[in-house]
């Protein structure tokens, strides 16, 4: 079963949001969607300092089968990308919220306003999606 | 017919077991109105005895002209070896290698190939191969929009000197992403890329990357350290085309300027591919380790088994189109994979000292060619400066009727270029290799002494 | 299991190169090649003999499976027997040594065969018009996709900037469709394996250049609404497009042209039967109808009274241009051409008939077996597709599980995860040159396999086992990229910038 931490905030495409101090945010993906990837092989992060809006694709996780898009689910500026990914990207596979996550966002003025769900808002969204 | 086994009891069995009493009924869910008629245009099937002899008369037609011509093609002594094994079915009528297990030897050969590019090059990693040379050029300017993040306006410097056809194919296959092709003249006297016009090109914003071909089409020289460092000191990428058998002797790419060329592609029809009246020949990608991702094309890796044994399989594959669908790096699936058989086999022969005795000899016959036809009244050479197994004359008069009447003779005498240089005209591009002898120099020499000598005095009317 | 082969780089000896092959040049041979052009050091190529590397090369070959060895029944590839004539002549030293740039007179032979093969493939695909030029598949789409822009363009009618794409298609027609500039539409494809219509029509409109269709699909069934389809992306203005993939199963049957398309490739290299050459050399002609001729990529073989010569952007200015330095790849042209006149006119149409009848007779018996058929209620093209989605949830196997073990037995593997919408699928596409005995064969292993998902599981899943190698870790092939052989030294000189 899917590890989804009550804290944190989701969305429909499988990634989370941490809610940081001073208007950041921490963005990853969920455990459900790196066990449905794979092994991952690739991180390829945006820019520091690039502006990304909600629902547009920012960054690219490859496993050997696949590759998808990371939607961002908030909106704001690049201001930290986890480097160490580069090297290890297992790091998604072992600790998705943890070492695997993959950037931080300062909200643009209500950038962090775009619909997340809750854990258990998202803990459904698996079951109907595995039915 | 048509190769098919089945006898008519199969056939009969076979539907029984589907449970429909025709072949016909096999099709009946395509509408009956778009069904096809007879195929008028396909002529009766001709046995293979037959069709034999229809190849043979229609080959003999074309004959064994003695070629003088290169702009990309040049003609080669391939030793017997290399299409012997190449057309070992295991390596002909073989599929990509997609089942590893079952293709090893596909596989090993591919790696054995991307290590002797990448030696050959100077750079750290190679793909499996592209279609061809200027395909492969125009890959390369897509890799670079791709590769090079300091640059966001899509600009290509293209030499005149680099193979017209190259910036042809480059322009049909990159213009439609919005890549810009900005033309760089040559330099009149020395044939090589007026290094302070690329300064004017460069005053327009930023540019993506240059293309230098080295030798390039007039078979000169340019100054690629100073062309390289140029690149690196605009912010652009490096794009190196080259010619794989110079190689043997001349300096890679990766040791061009102070950090060498960022990518570098080339013809590889050389290294043991026929001439084959163009094609199927393959084209080669190098680059640095850091911009792999960002290369087109198949590309073999080494690994372990489950038994922690060495084998080879297909990586770095979430590039490609069969996983990234509409962001995929480029729409190829294929490489030249029987080619690079070939080459394979041909560099394991040659080694370094064949092939720079290989780029030596062709070039030796290439200066006794030039000097032989210089002696003609009539032909002068067009530029200063060293060349490498090409170079351009001038003649005196219109060149086409000149190489028609060689041709009439069974010479294939250059290549015209009129079309593509209608500055330099009347000029041509000639070429000979390692195969030509002195009897062959010698004979295209008396011909075209006879095609330019003074025609005599005309009693005909007037 | 079989010994690790060195790599060549392993098999020589220094100062043991196939010195025989060389040429020798007089000392002085590059004396006015200036020094600081020269190369300072050697690149670290092989030096081995020439039995040496006969062996060597030989001993790889036997690593590989291939058509001439093992049935292949490869889905969307049509792997079909490769006629030994075909590249036997083919190969004849006047085309093998023929320079590209040769001049027409000199190439009559060449060229009648060339314009031959054009008016065999408008005949087949009933398309007006065709160039030989693309060097694959692949550019054969990019060539046809070019066109369909530069007709857009030039009506002036310049604000179609999307392609629809049914979810099954193969990946290249997506990646084609970025290439050339446009945008993807994807529509879905419904419960039956037919296009979905009420999405396309919804999805189609001003903004349409076209659709790009195979037919039948790589579902292996046959667009029944092919008609209709025809109707809604002609009648918003948009052109269509024909992956001509799955054309050995129509060959003769029906032809695109009459279907409505607009624009086809062909790829050689699966129906017209030239070797894949383990993974290319292929060719991917197109066709058009006559009013997108104009753009066809040239050059293209013209005829005038008995007399062939080249047409280029003198008679086609308006041209998508070149895409391959000269010709594409004349030499499987050639292959193709002593294929269809071998084929002929009859046999054109019993290829599709048996191609057809082996899928089919394969399908029903695996579904007697009891493997699934994804799309039961269809007739099967001349592929079909099996999901493995019960028995993966019932014992633990995977389609490529499957796939290895295959191998095992003496069989290539199908297609596997393609479609990619088909949960643990196999393509799986005979083609007419199999005999019943191999499809027996294949359906006696895939018994065999079906029995070792419910009593010897491991031996299933750890697949394959009598290879040269056992599977291999994909992970690591990717995330410890090792590309060349670390003995032979290479890279640039100095850092990147």
């Amino acid at each position: 079963m899917s590890n989804v931490p009550p804290e944190l905030e989701y969305t429909d495409a499988h990634e989370w949001i941490r809610r940081l101090p001073d208007g950041i945010a921490e963005v990853g993906i969920t455990d459900h969607a790196q066990h449905a990837l794979g092994d991952i092989v690739y991180v390829e992060l945006p820019d520091l300092g690039r502006t990304v809006s909600a629902g547009e694709a920012c960054a690219v996780v490859e496993s050997v089968k696949s590759a998808s898009d990371v939607y961002a689910p908030v909106s704001g500026e690049v201001i930290g990308r986890n480097d160490a990914l580069e090297t290890a990207p297992e790091a998604i596979n072992q600790d998705p919220y943890g070492a695997g996550w993959m950037l931080r966002v300062r909200l643009a003025p209500g950038g962090g306003d775009a619909k997340t769900l809750s854990a258990a808002a998202y803990l459904d969204l698996l079951g109907k999606e595995s039915d | 017919m048509a190769f098919i086994p089945h006898t008519r009891a199969d056939v009969e069995e076979m539907l029984a077991v589907i449970g429909v009493g025709s072949l016909d009924a096999l099709f009946e869910e395509i509408p009956a109105p778009l069904r096809a008629a007879e195929l008028t245009g396909v002529p009766e099937a001709l046995t293979e005895m037959q069709v034999g002899r229809l190849m043979r008369e229609r080959a003999a037609c074309d004959g064994t002209p003695l070629c003088f011509i290169g702009a990309g093609a040049y003609e080669h002594h391939v030793p017997a070896a290399v299409w012997a094994i190449t057309t070992r079915g295991e390596f002909y009528t073989a599929y990509t290698p997609y089942q590893a297990e079952a293709s090893q030897g596909t596989l090993q050969l591919l790696y054995e190939f991307q290590t002797m590019l990448a030696t050959l090059t100077g750079m750290e990693v190679s793909n499996a191969s592209l279609y061809d040379g200027a395909s492969a050029t125009g890959e390369a300017c897509l890799m670079a929009v791709r590769a090079n993040r300091k640059s966001t306006s899509r600009r290509i410097l293209v030499p005149t000197t680099l193979h017209p056809r190259y910036r042809e194919v480059g322009h049909s296959i990159a213009g439609q992403q919005g890549l810009v092709f900005e033309v760089v003249p040559y330099d009149p006297a020395r044939g090589t890329i007026a290094v302070d016009a690329l300064d004017r090109a460069a005053a327009g914003g930023d540019v993506t990357a240059l293309v230098v071909q080295q030798p390039n089409f007039f078979g000169g020289f340019e100054d690629v350290d100073a062309l390289t460092d140029w690149a690196h000191a605009h912010d652009a990428l490096l794009i190196a085309v080259v010619n794989p058998i110079s190689l043997g002797m001349l300096r890679s790419p990766g040791e061009w300027g102070q950090r060498g060329a960022d990518i570098v592609v080339g013809e590889g029809q050389p290294l043991g591919v026929p001439l084959s009246s163009g094609g199927p020949y393959f084209g080669f990608m190098t680059t640095r380790k850091e911009f792999v991702r960002h290369m087109p094309g198949r590309i073999v890796g080494r690994t372990l088994d489950s038994a922690g044994q060495e084998g080879y399989t297909l990586t770095l594959q979430a590039r490609e189109q069969h996983i990234r669908r509409a962001k995929a790096t480029s729409n190829i699936c294929t490489n030249q994979g029987l080619l690079v058989t070939a080459a394979t086999i041909y560099l394991s022969l040659m080694g370094a000292e064949g092939l720079e005795r290989t780029a030596a000899a062709a070039h030796a016959r290439t200066r006794q060619l030039r000097a032989a036809l210089l002696g003609i009244p009539g032909v002068r050479g067009a530029f200063d400066g060293p060349f490498f197994h090409e170079t351009v004359l001038r003649l005196d008069r219109p060149v086409a009727p000149v190489l028609a009447a060689l041709a009439a003779q069974g010479i294939l005498g250059g290549y015209d270029l009129a079309r593509d240089y209608p500055a330099l005209a009347p000029a041509m591009l000639v070429c000979a290799t390692e195969t030509k002898t002195d009897a062959d120099i010698e004979r295209y020499a008396a011909a075209l002494e006879r095609i330019l000598a003074p025609a005599p005095p005309s009693t005909a009317n007037s | 299991m079989a010994m690790r082969e060195p790599t060549i780089f392993e098999c020589g000896a220094p100062g043991r190169g196939a010195s025989d092959q060389w040429p020798t040049p007089s000392p002085d041979a590059l004396a006015d090649i200036p020094p600081q052009l020269r190369r300072k050091r050697r690149p670290a190529l092989p030096e081995a003999s020439e039995l040496d590397v006969v062996r060597h090369y030989t001993r790889l070959s036997q690593r590989n499976f291939c058509i001439d060895t093992h049935f292949y029944p490869l889905g969307s590839c049509t792997m079909k027997y490769n006629p030994k004539a075909c590249n036997q002549y083919a190969m004849l030293p006047e085309f093998l040594g023929r320079h590209p740039l040769a001049p027409a007179a000199s190439s009559q032979g060449l060229l009648r065969c060339l314009h031959e093969l054009q008016e065999i493939l408008k005949s087949v695909t009933g398309m007006g018009a065709v160039s030989l030029v693309p060097m694959a598949g692949a550019q054969g789409e990019f060539a046809g996709v070019s066109m369909i822009r530069a007709y857009h363009r030039s009506r002036g009618d310049l604000g179609r900037d999307e392609i629809v794409v049914p979810e099954a298609a193969h990946g290249t027609n997506p990646a084609t469709a970025t290439m050339c500039g446009f945008r993807v539409r994807e529509i879905p494809v419904n419960a039956d394996g037919d296009v979905d219509l009420a999405a396309l029509r919804a999805a189609v409109g001003p903004r349409t250049a076209g659709i790009m269709l195979t037919n039948p699909s790589t579902l292996g069934v046959f667009e029944r609404h092919i008609v209709e389809i025809e109707q809604i992306v002609h009648g918003a203005g948009g052109l269509l497009y024909y992956d001509g993939a799955n054309l050995n199963a129509i060959l003769g049957k029906v032809r695109p042209g009459d279907m409505g398309f607009d624009v086809i490739h062909m790829n050689l290299h699966k129906t017209f039967s030239t070797p894949h050459g383990g993974g290319g050399p292929g060719a991917g002609a197109v066709g058009v109808s006559d009013r997108l001729a104009p753009f066809l990529p040239i050059p293209i073989v013209g005829e005038d009274r008995g007399s062939f010569r080249w047409l280029d952007e003198t008679d086609l200015p308006q041209s998508i241009g070149r895409l391959s330095t000269f010709m594409g790849n004349v030499g499987v042209l050639l292959r193709a051409y002593v294929y269809v006149r071998m084929l002929g006119r009859d046999g054109m149409r019993a290829v599709a008939d048996h191609a057809t009848l082996n899928a089919n007779y394969l399908c029903a018996r695996l579904a007697a077996l009891g493997y699934d058929p994804a799309y039961p209620s269809r007739r099967a093209s001349h592929e079909f597709l099996i999901t493995l989605k019960r028995q993966s949830r019932m014992y633990d196997v995977s389609a490529m599980d499957v796939a290895k073990r295959l191998l095992d037995l003496g069989f290539h593997a199908p297609t596997t995860y393609f479609p990619l919408m088909v949960p643990e699928c196999l393509l799986i596409e005979p083609t007419e040159t199999e005999s019943r005995a191999t499809l027996d064969a294949f359906a006696a292993a895939m018994a065999r396999i079906l029995a070792e998902m419910q009593n010897d599981r491991d031996q299933l899943k750890s697949a394959p086992h009598a290879m040269p190698v056992r599977r291999l870790d994909d992970v690591r092939a990717a995330k410890q990229l090792d590309l060349t052989w670390p003995g032979a030294p290479a890279g640039p000189v100095s850092a990147s910038p």
